[in-house]
Parts: C-alpha cells; sequence; structure tokens
C-alpha cells in the first residue's frame, strides 16, 4: 500500500499540497502517483516568477512509461522549483513527499485549498479508481 | 483473474508490479525498470517468458511445411542440430502473421523431422489457427507445449550465472554457438534473447520453474519485469509484434527484408508472390530510428513529420533509453526521409535526428 500523509491535502489527480508555516504552499505528487507512473525520467517545471492557476496544468511530469499533466491545487505565483529534479528525476520516485517536491507557490487565496481532498478523501478516491 | 505462469508466486514474492498482459498476470517490474535495464546491460537480469507460446512441428513432412509456412527457409538449418532461423510468418497478402523463432531438433530425436517454434502470446489463438490451417496439405503433427516454463537470462555475466546454477549443463553452455540450443529431457536451452546482450533462453517443465528462478536469484541474477523488456528490446532495435509489425504492414517496411529467403526461386513459401511484387513495385515507407537528445519523451502513436514532405510517418514504439540517458523511437516514415525530422509531442513540434533502427549492442550505444 503506498503512504498516504494525513498533514496534507491532495487532487484526485494525484498532486499533494502542503500549506508552509509562511503560507505558502508547496506542491509535489503522491507516493501512489509516482509509484503507478513507474520511474521517473523528466520533469517540466513552471518558471519561478510565472502565474499557476487553480485546476491548470503547472507541468509535466514523464516516466518510463507515460507522460502525465500536473495541475496546481492553488492559484498564485511561482516562487520556487526544485531545480535538483533536472539533474535526478528519480527523487520523485524515492522521496514523493520530501526531497522530491515540485514547485511552492505564493497563493493568492488559501481557501481554494478547502475543496481538496483530505488523507481519507485521497485513500477513498484511489481506492476506486 | 489472468492466466498465470508457474512463476507467479515467486513475482509476488519478490515485490513485482503484476498487470495484465495479453491476458496473462505479468510483472511489469520489482521496484525499479530502470535498475533492471541497467542490470541486464552491465551483469545479469532474468525474465519469466513462460506466456509464450511453443509449438513443435514433428513429422515426415515438417521441413516441407515449415519452407511452405515461413517467409525465412529452415533449409538452411539443414545439418545443424540445435540452430536456430528468426523468421515471419506471412499471410498471402504479405503482411505479417507473427514473428518467431524456430528451431531444429534434429539433434535430440537423432533423425531429421523435429522443429520447435516460439511465438508470441498475444497472437497464440490466431497463429495456431493458421498454422493449422496452412497444415492441411501436410503430414504433420503440430503440438502446443502449455506445460514448458520458460526464462530468459540475459546479460554479459548471464550464462556464467546460469552455469553456476546448472552445472550439468556446463560444457554445453561452454561451447553454444549464438543462435542454438541445447537440449536435455525436458530442458532447453537456447543462446538466444530480446536485448541486444548475450544471454540464454530456457525451457523447462513447469514444476521446476520456481526453484530454478530461485536458484538464479541466489546467485544474484536479478528479476526483471515486462518494462525492461520493452526498454531493452528497443534500444536493441528489435520488433514488438503489433507496434512495428502486423497483418497490414509489409516486412519490407518493418526491417524484416532479411528474413525473407528469395533463394532458392523455386521455394514458394506463403505471401511470396505478394512481397515480391512488393519488392518490385517499390515501398513507400521505411522503419527508422529516431533519438530526441532534448527534454520529452517519445512515445508509440506521435505523428512524425519528414522536412521537405507533406508525407508524414509514425512512431511505432517509443521511450525513454536508461543506457542512453535520453529518448528513442522507432518510427515507419517514408523512404527518401534522411537526417532530420520533427515529431509531434504533446502538441509541439520538436526536431529528432533519423538513424538506424538499432542503438544499443553489449552494453554500448551504436547510433
Amino acid at each position: 500500500m503506498s503512504e498516504i500523509r494525513n498533514e496534507l491535502k491532495y487532487l484526485p489527480s494525484h498532486e499533494w499540497a502542503r500549506v508552509e508555516e509562511d503560507g505558502t504552499v508547496t506542491i509535489g505528487i503522491s507516493d501512489h502517483a509516482q509509484d503507478s507512473l513507474g520511474d521517473v525520467v523528466f520533469v517540466e517545471l513552471p518558471e519561478v516568477g510565472s502565474s499557476v492557476s487553480k485546476g491548470e496544468e503547472a507541468g509535466v511530469v514523464e516516466s518510463v512509461k507515460a507522460a502525465s499533466d500536473i495541475y496546481s491545487p492553488v492559484s498564485g505565483e511561482v516562487i520556487a522549483i526544485n531545480e535538483a529534479l533536472e539533474d535526478a528525476p528519480e527523487t520523485v520516485n524515492e522521496s514523493p513527499y520530501d526531497d522530491g517536491w515540485f514547485f511552492k507557490v505564493k497563493p493568492e487565496d488559501t481557501d481554494e485549498l478547502s475543496d481538496a481532498l483530505d488523507a481519507d478523501g485521497y485513500r477513498n478516491a484511489i481506492e476506486n479508481e | 483473474m489472468g492466466n498465470r505462469t508457474p512463476l507467479f508466486d515467486r513475482h509476488q514474492a519478490m515485490g513485482g508490479k503484476i498487470v495484465d498482459f495479453g491476458g496473462w498476470d505479468m510483472p511489469l517490474h520489482y521496484g525499479s525498470q530502470m535498475e533492471e535495464h541497467h542490470q541486464v546491460r552491465k551483469a545479469a537480469g532474468m525474465f519469466d517468458v513462460s506466456h509464450m507460446t511453443i509449438v513443435d512441428i514433428d513429422g515426415e513432412h515438417a521441413k516441407p511445411f515449415l519452407q511452405y509456412l515461413l517467409a525465412n527457409d529452415v533449409g538452411k538449418l539443414d545439418g545443424k542440430p540445435g540452430k536456430a532461423l528468426y523468421s515471419g510468418m506471412l499471410n498471402h497478402d504479405g503482411g505479417v502473421v507473427d514473428d518467431l523463432i524456430v528451431y531444429n531438433r534434429e539433434g535430440h530425436f537423432l533423425r531429421e523431422g523435429h522443429y520447435r517454434l516460439i511465438v508470441n502470446c498475444a497472437t497464440r489463438e490466431k497463429d495456431l489457427d493458421w498454422i493449422r490451417h496452412i497444415s492441411a496439405d501436410y503430414d504433420v503433427e503440430i503440438s502446443e507445449r502449455p506445460h514448458l516454463a520458460m526464462i530468459a537470462v540475459q546479460g554479459p555475466e548471464a550464462r556464467a550465472k546460469v552455469t553456476q546454477v546448472l552445472p550439468q549443463f556446463a560444457e554445453g553452455i561452454e561451447q553454444l554457438s549464438v543462435f542454438q540450443a541445447l537440449e536435455e529431457k525436458d530442458w532447453f536451452i537456447g543462446r538466444t534473447g530480446y536485448t541486444g546482450e548475450d544471454g540464454l533462453e530456457i525451457l523447462m517443465p513447469d514444476e521446476q520453474a520456481a526453484t530454478f528462478w530461485q536458484a538464479l536469484a541466489d546467485v544474484g541474477v536479478a528479476p526483471c519485469g515486462l518494462g525492461a523488456r520493452d526498454t531493452l528490446r528497443l534500444e536493441a532495435g528489435m520488433n514488438l509484434y503489433g507496434h512495428e509489425m502486423d497483418e497490414q504492414t509489409s516486412p519490407l517496411v518493418a526491417n524484416m527484408g532479411w528474413t525473407i529467403a528469395w533463394i532458392p526461386e523455386q521455394r514458394d513459401f506463403v505471401g511470396r508472390q505478394a512481397v515480391t511484387d512488393q519488392k518490385a513495385a517499390g515501398v513507400q515507407d521505411k522503419l527508422v530510428g529516431l533519438t530526441l537528445t532534448s527534454r520529452g519523451v517519445l512515445r508509440a502513436g506521435q505523428k512524425v513529420r519528414v522536412n521537405g514532405s507533406e508525407c508524414e510517418g509514425v512512431i511505432t514504439s517509443g521511450s525513454f533509453s536508461p543506457t542512453l540517458g535520453h529518448s528513442i523511437a522507432l518510427a515507419r516514415i517514408p523512404v527518401d526521409a534522411d537526417g532530420e525530422a520533427e515529431v509531434e509531442l504533446r502538441g509541439k513540434w520538436v526536431n529528432v535526428a533519423i538513424t538506424k533502427p538499432a542503438f544499443v549492442r553489449h552494453g554500448q550505444s551504436i547510433i
């Protein structure tokens, strides 16, 4: 069974979001998602300073098996991206919730996350896939 | 639940991610497809290929039957016990019903007229129907061997590892040439494979498969899934049925021209007239390799645009090449195309280089 962290919010499309102490939001893909994709070989991230919109494409993750869009769970300005993924995309497989994060957003409105799934909701979603 | 090979429990015990493959529950990988791929290129890996279909052809007419059934000529195997031949099995229109390996088993029976075919699992039923249909005029016995398991052990250390586990075959394996098989009782060991590395494909009774598999694991042979099998064969430039070839595609545009034995001219085989006509008329397409050194992954079905031509081609197989560190593909494109092409990758046209359809041999890049 894949790991689902209780403190995170999730989208049905398998992104996770973590609200940091400073109010920024860190985004990545779930353990279940990396397991389904298999070995990740490229991650395409938004540019720092660009803006992303809730529910819109913000990047792409490509594995040996498939390409998959990354959707942003919140709207806002991208303030950081995980540049380490450029040379070490396998980090997404090895550490999806920690070292394998994708990008950080300064959200316009953190309430946007209120309709994202909690851990139990996400667990239900993937069990019914 | 799908069909299961005698190794299914081993796959689960070793952490295999099980997927449906042509009606069979097979391991896709055991954690990391990339790691398994590298193990085969650098050391040794093993694949459960028991889902493949084994068909024995025996009888007085076995040779003339196979000379008619197959585009390659089993006459090339005469007097060469254990020798193997790769061939297409064509339909009357010159399309490919399947590709297969045929072995001469005269050494085992100590007389001529005994052959073994190994064909694809996804095409099993239509292959058996077709073989039986064509055999109507021949005195041959056609026997499927569903109770033989098959394990491919591949990589530079493959033969040494198998010898460790099967010391009784040490001398035979040592002397086995490429595309040659030896057999003893129900064990059949061929120096063949689908990876571009040295290695063996080993058939054995179902009930002995799990013990053998575990013994190989115990001497350090990495279990590998279908994922690595696909990236390895793609790097090696080997065709996959349903991708590079099918009943609608001429073997001449699937890089299989070399498998058609045109000589002797008096040998008739199924599809001969059709492929002769295709050859005389000239084919429109060819199978090439493509490399993408920038980011992104080429995938089957993506469109290929050739510079200066309005004709389009298509990627038949594509993936990330773990050995080369970038994406590669096989593609069917117009014959006159050369140099560069463009591929539509997620709505954007990107430049790719056209290469010959083979990328890696014996662990080294050959592009």
